[in-house]
């Protein structure tokens, strides 16, 4: 589902490589931690799956397709089977929860008539039936990641990026994220997540990929965060 | 593509920014308003030398009894030079197109015509018009071959180009037209500049809805379209008023004030309006769209 072949990716400006000779291979339905501290790669390597970067030299696939022989029009399709979470949930505060999920659809022109099929659904899914009509500042972090998951999945993506997801949530919440980006991967989902969070990943007991300087210096299946634990 | 959405886009778009959806809608309105303005001056100039041309004549005055030219010292003209005259005259057919004599007494019912009602017509008698010939030239640029021919010779007051008059007149409404294109073409670039700006006011202030859609895979038509209809709609707008002043200046400035006191000449018809109004108006909407797209395709790339 996602491959890096030998992928380096020098910044401009920059001497240091963010990401050097990176070799990764994610299969279809995998779960994947990406862990290492800050600076040792991890947002470049979720860019560079998005596309909103290029590697300097290497390749990058991603359902099938190489990234860099992929034309600029056709980077929104590649996007629509990726859906995106962030640490700062990135919610539209003059939205209702039901309207930003819902404008992940209106703007790819998805129909009317499916759009108010598929958010209760997601909703649902996530846990915010009953609170479709809230706005964000309505909610408390949790239920605020929750509408971004929701968003991100609702068009049913075949990937789905998840950056720090749990950075600005106390530890319980965290716990609920969790075990729904498990359900979301249970349904056939790549879920790859960046993280620092040392117990979710412990806990987790999934592939662990560990990121340092920029070079990919652990893929464990079933890994913990770190080796002295 | 959801018309509802994209539209809904650009209304919030519009009220949003509604400083600088004003601002543009005027700069818009002037710029096209003189644009406009200068083409129908133009427009006016064409026509009016086209009627002009047509009439202009060289006229050789004659020596009178009260004539105090030079030439003229001899006192009036004789039988013997007008033949002379008039015999030279024919001669240099085809620049001569067409010969006139007007008598003292032509002149005079001319001139009362000209200035009735004035003190002037009043106290003029038929002794002091002057004779003249008439000379309609097949080219009236070649006006120099009959001035050499005649201008000096006894018994010749004066030789006059008419088209020397009009084309001081042109020459001035033609400064008027440039000087207005030139203010045109200014404020044109200080309206793309000002769209452009406004572009960018209008894409940062909605950053986070466009890079939500660029992570979703909006396409870019998706991203950009509501920001370039919001730029043409805005210029739109403004062209509406710029036509709209056209429009009056024609009914109320060129009907209504100048064919009434001028009219010794014809002025523009509404056709020229009707067809420099579609003009103007594409130029705006062509203008803000193009201002816009150059924008927006540096600061909402994928």
């Amino acid at each position: 589902m996602i491959r890096f072949e030998h992928v380096t990716k020098v910044y401009r400006d920059q001497s240091r490589p963010a990401l050097d000779d990176a070799s990764v291979d994610i299969d279809k339905g995998e779960f994947v931690f990406l862990v290492g501290a800050s600076g040792s790669g991890k947002s470049t390597f979720l860019r560079l799956v998005l596309k909103e970067e290029s590697p300097t030299s290497g390749r990058v696939w991603v359902a099938g397709k190489n990234l860099g022989q992929l034309s600029n029009w056709k980077v929104p399709t590649l996007r629509r089977q990726i859906g995106t979470v962030f640490q700062d949930f990135r919610l539209l505060p003059n939205k209702t929860v039901h309207g930003n999920v819902a404008f992940a659809l209106e703007v790819i022109g998805k129909p009317d008539s499916f759009i108010r099929k598929v958010v209760p659904e997601v909703l649902d899914l996530v846990g915010l039936d009953g609170k479709e009509e809230r706005y964000p500042d309505q909610l408390s972090g949790g239920e605020q990641q929750r509408v971004a998951i929701a968003r991100a999945f609702v068009n049913r993506p075949m990937i789905l990026i998840a950056d720090e997801p749990t950075g600005n949530l106390d530890p319980e919440t965290s716990v609920g994220i969790m075990k729904l980006l498990d359900r979301i991967n249970r349904t056939g989902t790549t879920v790859v997540m960046a993280t620092h969070d040392v117990a979710i990943v412990d806990q987790m007991r999934k592939r662990v990929i560990e990121l340092e300087q920029g070079l990919v210096v652990r893929d464990q299946s079933r890994g913990v965060y770190g080796y002295a634990r | 593509m959801r018309a509802k959405f994209v539209l809904g886009e650009v209304g919030t778009g519009l009220r949003r920014n509604l400083t600088m959806t004003i601002a543009v809608i005027i700069t818009v309105a002037v710029s096209l308003g003189l644009f406009g303005g200068g083409l129908l001056v133009r427009a006016q100039v064409d026509q009016m030398k086209d009627y002009w041309y047509d009439k202009v004549e060289v006229s050789i005055f004659l020596c009178g009894k009260v004539s105090e030219a030079q030439s003229c010292t001899a006192g009036a003209i004789t039988k013997a030079q007008k033949a002379q005259i008039k015999e030279d005259l024919e001669s240099l057919k085809p620049v001569v197109e067409q010969v006139y004599f007007e008598s003292q007494a032509e002149a005079y019912a001319r001139f009362q015509q000209q200035f009735k009602g004035s003190p002037l017509a009043e106290n003029a008698t038929v002794d002091q018009m002057p004779e003249s010939f008439r000379v309609k030239l097949s080219d009236p640029t070649k006006y120099a071959v009959v001035a050499s021919a005649f201008q000096g010779r006894p018994g010749v007051e004066d030789v006059r180009d008419q088209r020397q008059a009009l084309d001081r007149l042109f020459k001035a409404l033609g400064g008027l037209q440039a000087m207005a294109l030139a203010i045109a073409i200014a404020m044109l670039i200080v309206t793309m500049l000002l769209i452009a700006n406004t572009m960018r006011v209008a894409a940062f202030s909605r950053r986070r809805e466009t890079s939500i859609m660029r992570l979703v895979g909006a396409s870019n038509l998706y991203i950009q379209l509501p920001f370039l209809l919001e730029a043409a709609t805005a210029a739109a707008i403004g062209a509406g008023f710029a036509v709209l002043s056209l429009v009056a200046v024609k009914k109320f400035l060129i009907d209504g004030v100048l064919a009434e006191t001028f009219k010794f000449t014809s002025f523009v018809g509404w056709d020229t309006v009707w067809t420099i109004a579609p003009v103007v108006f594409l130029t705006g909407i062509v203008m803000a769209s193009v201002a816009a797209f150059l924008t927006l395709r540096k600061y909402l790339r994928v």
